[in-house]
């Protein structure tokens, strides 16, 4: 077998059978299915949440509405009229008899108002839903007070009307725009920490071998340019090997619990149905940023001797990628601002913020290939660079961990 | 099969590593290399492994430069010993030898038979990071070695291993060299490479000072030693015509002189001035020709 595909094979095998990997993965699948259930674990803690509220009616007149009422908006507040005084209302509560107590009035004019106690007021929804239901009393009471025949009261109530129309064919609906912005966060998270993780990666190996010294029997054998891209590439694989599992896990546990959440959280995320078009875009995106920076990586871990110094090295490389994920996380709500349109079409931020453009936006065919024949001819030319870089990388050891030994390194190597 | 360095020079920056050096490796030959730390052997081979270029010059192996084409028939043992700490030493060895174009079943074959040789058969399963200093460099030997390569390159194999690993390195060494292999090796240590090369050359700051057979450079140096043990006083023979230089030892004087005749004269003076134990005349030692050569003492 060619020398490439012993060192990709070996890169890839031996990482995939390291417990770290198999642990990291195991893991972070079961996060994913366990995200997937949340919803179901979250309703099955809360079944039994029904509130009980005392409502003191001085008036007499306003409890049955009120409790027609506020039936409609949750089913889970229960209202007892309750016919003692404030004082003993409020150590009910305090007993734990009753979640909290309600007291109806009418103003001078006739209309209703209330004040609600409770242990806490930091659970907003059954305040809100009450003051709803009487707001919405309060409507009813006040239109009857005006006289208002039902027609003039719809009239009044009848929302106005909007219609949103984009001029750009293709161009995407608010909710398909919200849709969209769900999906793109998501594979946008996947693609940040992967790309930062798998380029440590690269950069953690090179450091190992050189600082363990078997560097220089492995360059004695294969060309380290040779080397330097089996090992980008063998580690690529164990990425996508990586990253397939966990998708995997992810769809179909999502997919099996999608009819339980119908209309509520990955619905309105743009899980309901993928666009496999955004898929493609983030596997290309997510492709194409890994060698970009793992092309770095593997040339920044060239320089240094000591395995504790490949942090410092990289930092600066990491910097970037968390700028580019910045940067994506701003333009998720303008999509369309000048700002992100000038970023996406340089390289080192472009796999995070081009995706989201054409993953968010309906951009016309020629950015997305611009942008990806610039982080090509980049990736090309960092290749070219971090090449010679590495051959003389591998070779140097000193205490030295500067960029001033990219120089040096070229040296190395210069007829 | 000769090696073959034309005028190599290398250079880092300003500072030449290597100046100018030419030399030939007959096939078949152990060829000793010999220099202080920061003389320029390990540039050197890292030029003839093709690892770096040099900056001017030309190195040839049978006439053809060496490259990665070439790198199956190359064994390395570098310098700075190195080996995947948390990889078994079999998988280690199957995945260098394979780089080096073996197959595996061979491999497996050729490293049952260096265990054994080096009554270690129960590393094949163990850890590097778990054997000892001495025991990982013999799986480093081996790697250097399993591929039956012809040109076999040993930078520094003795050093750091104790006398008994050394002997059994050495014996191992010496039978590739007789299976027709051509063996550069490097060592700080004199008397290894005077006791096992034919060839060899002395480098100071990055230039060979001596080249040639060790025959005769020993010859061709010309002075020889004097080793005397009496009684009596000695130290007035240093103002003899013709001794170079003396050293006092415990149990008399250590001559350095020009030649034969000196020894007749030195012996003529001290007749009968007391109880001679010993008068030996020697070959000078290789140390004794790089302290005179490179007028500094290597150790």
């Amino acid at each position: 077998m060619n020398n490439f595909f012993i060192i990709l094979f070996h890169t890839y095998l031996s990482k995939l059978k390291t417990k770290q990997f198999i642990i990291t993965t195991i893991i972070t699948a079961a996060l994913m299915v366990g995200l997937a259930y949340l919803p179901k674990l979250i309703e099955s803690f809360d079944k039994d949440n029904t509130e009980r509220i005392a409502v003191i009616d001085e008036t007499g007149q306003l409890f049955e509405p009120f409790k027609k009422q506020i039936a409609t908006v949750n089913t889970d507040v229960k209202v007892v009229r309750y016919t003692g005084n404030n004082e003993e209302a409020d150590k009910k509560v305090k007993d734990g008899k009753f979640d909290g107590v309600l007291e109806l009035n009418l103003t001078s004019e006739n209309l209703p108002a209330a004040s609600y106690r409770a242990m806490s007021i930091a659970n907003t929804s059954v305040p809100g839903d009450i003051e709803a239901s009487l707001q919405q009393m309060k409507t009813m009471m006040a239109s009857q007070q005006l006289k208002l025949t039902q027609e003039q009261l719809g009239k009044l109530y009848e929302p106005v009307k909007l219609d949103k129309k984009a001029l750009e064919k293709d161009a995407k609906t608010e909710e398909e725009l919200n849709q969209a912005r769900g999906l793109v966060y998501v594979l946008l998270f996947v693609i940040y920490f992967a790309v930062i993780m798998y380029a440590n990666m690269i950069a953690m190996e090179v450091a190992t071998e050189k600082s363990s010294r078997v560097m220089e029997i492995l360059i004695s054998s294969v060309s380290p340019i040779k080397q330097m891209f089996a090992k980008i590439l063998g580690i690529g694989l164990l990425s996508l090997t990586q990253l397939a599992v966990i998708l995997l896990a992810g769809y179909f546990s999502i997919k099996q619990n999608l009819k339980t959440m119908e209309g509520g959280f990955f619905e309105s995320f743009g899980f309901g149905n993928i666009p496999v078009g955004t898929i493609v875009y983030a596997v290309i995106f997510f492709i194409l940023g890994y060698f970009l920076y793992a092309t770095l990586a593997a040339f920044l871990g060239s320089l240094v001797s000591r395995i504790e110094d490949v942090q410092q090295m990289i930092t600066p490389m990491t910097l970037l990628i968390v700028a580019g994920f910045m940067m994506a996380m701003f333009g998720l709500g303008q999509p369309e601002s000048t700002f992100i349109k000038v970023t996406s079409f340089i390289p080192f931020f472009a796999p995070m913020l081009m995706f989201l453009r054409v993953g968010m936006l309906n951009l016309p065919l020629w950015e997305a290939a611009l942008s990806i024949g610039i982080m090509l001819a980049t990736i090309i030319a960092l290749a070219i660079f971090g090449a010679r870089v590495y051959r003389g990388g591998v070779l140097m050891y000193g205490k030295s961990n500067s960029y001033k030994d990219i120089k040096k390194a070229l040296q190395m190597t210069k007829q | 099969m000769v090696l073959k360095l034309e005028h190599v020079t290398k250079k880092f920056g300003d500072f030449a590593a290597v100046d100018n050096l030419s030399l030939e490796i007959p096939e078949k030959e152990m060829f000793g290399f010999l220099g202080a730390n920061g003389a320029g052997k390990t540039t050197t081979f890292r030029m003839i492994l093709g690892l770096m270029d040099p900056t001017a010059g030309n190195i040839t192996w049978n006439g053809k430069p060496i490259n990665y084409s070439t790198s199956p028939l190359i064994g390395y043992l570098p310098e700075e010993r190195g080996l995947y700490p948390k990889l078994k030493v079999r998988d280690q060895i199957v995945y260098l030898a394979r780089l080096r174009g073996m197959q595996k079943k061979a491999v497996l074959k050729e490293l049952e038979y260096w265990l054994e040789r080096f009554k270690v058969p129960e590393y094949a399963d163990k850890k590097v990071e778990e054997l000892s200093k001495g025991n990982q460099q013999k799986i480093q030997f081996v790697a250097a070695v399993i591929h039956k390569p012809k040109l076999i390159i040993l930078d520094e194999p003795f050093s750091g291993l104790d006398p008994v690993n050394v002997e059994q390195l050495k014996e191992a060494v010496l039978e590739l060299k007789e299976a027709g292999n051509t063996i550069v090796f490097s060592s700080h240590r004199m008397e290894h490479v005077e006791e096992m090369c034919e060839h060899l050359c002395i480098m100071q700051k990055g230039s060979p000072i001596v080249h040639g057979s060790l025959k005769d450079i020993k010859r061709s140096f010309g002075k020889k030693n004097l080793v005397i043990h009496a009684d009596f006083d000695l130290s007035w023979l240093k103002e003899l015509n013709g001794v170079t230089s003396a050293k006092k030892t415990p149990e008399g004087i250590q001559l350095q002189i020009t030649g034969e005749s000196v020894a007749e004269e030195v012996l003529k003076e001290i007749f009968g001035k007391g109880f001679i134990r010993k008068f030996d005349l020697e070959e000078p030692s290789l140390n004794d020709i790089f302290i005179e050569k490179a007028g500094a003492s290597y150790e």
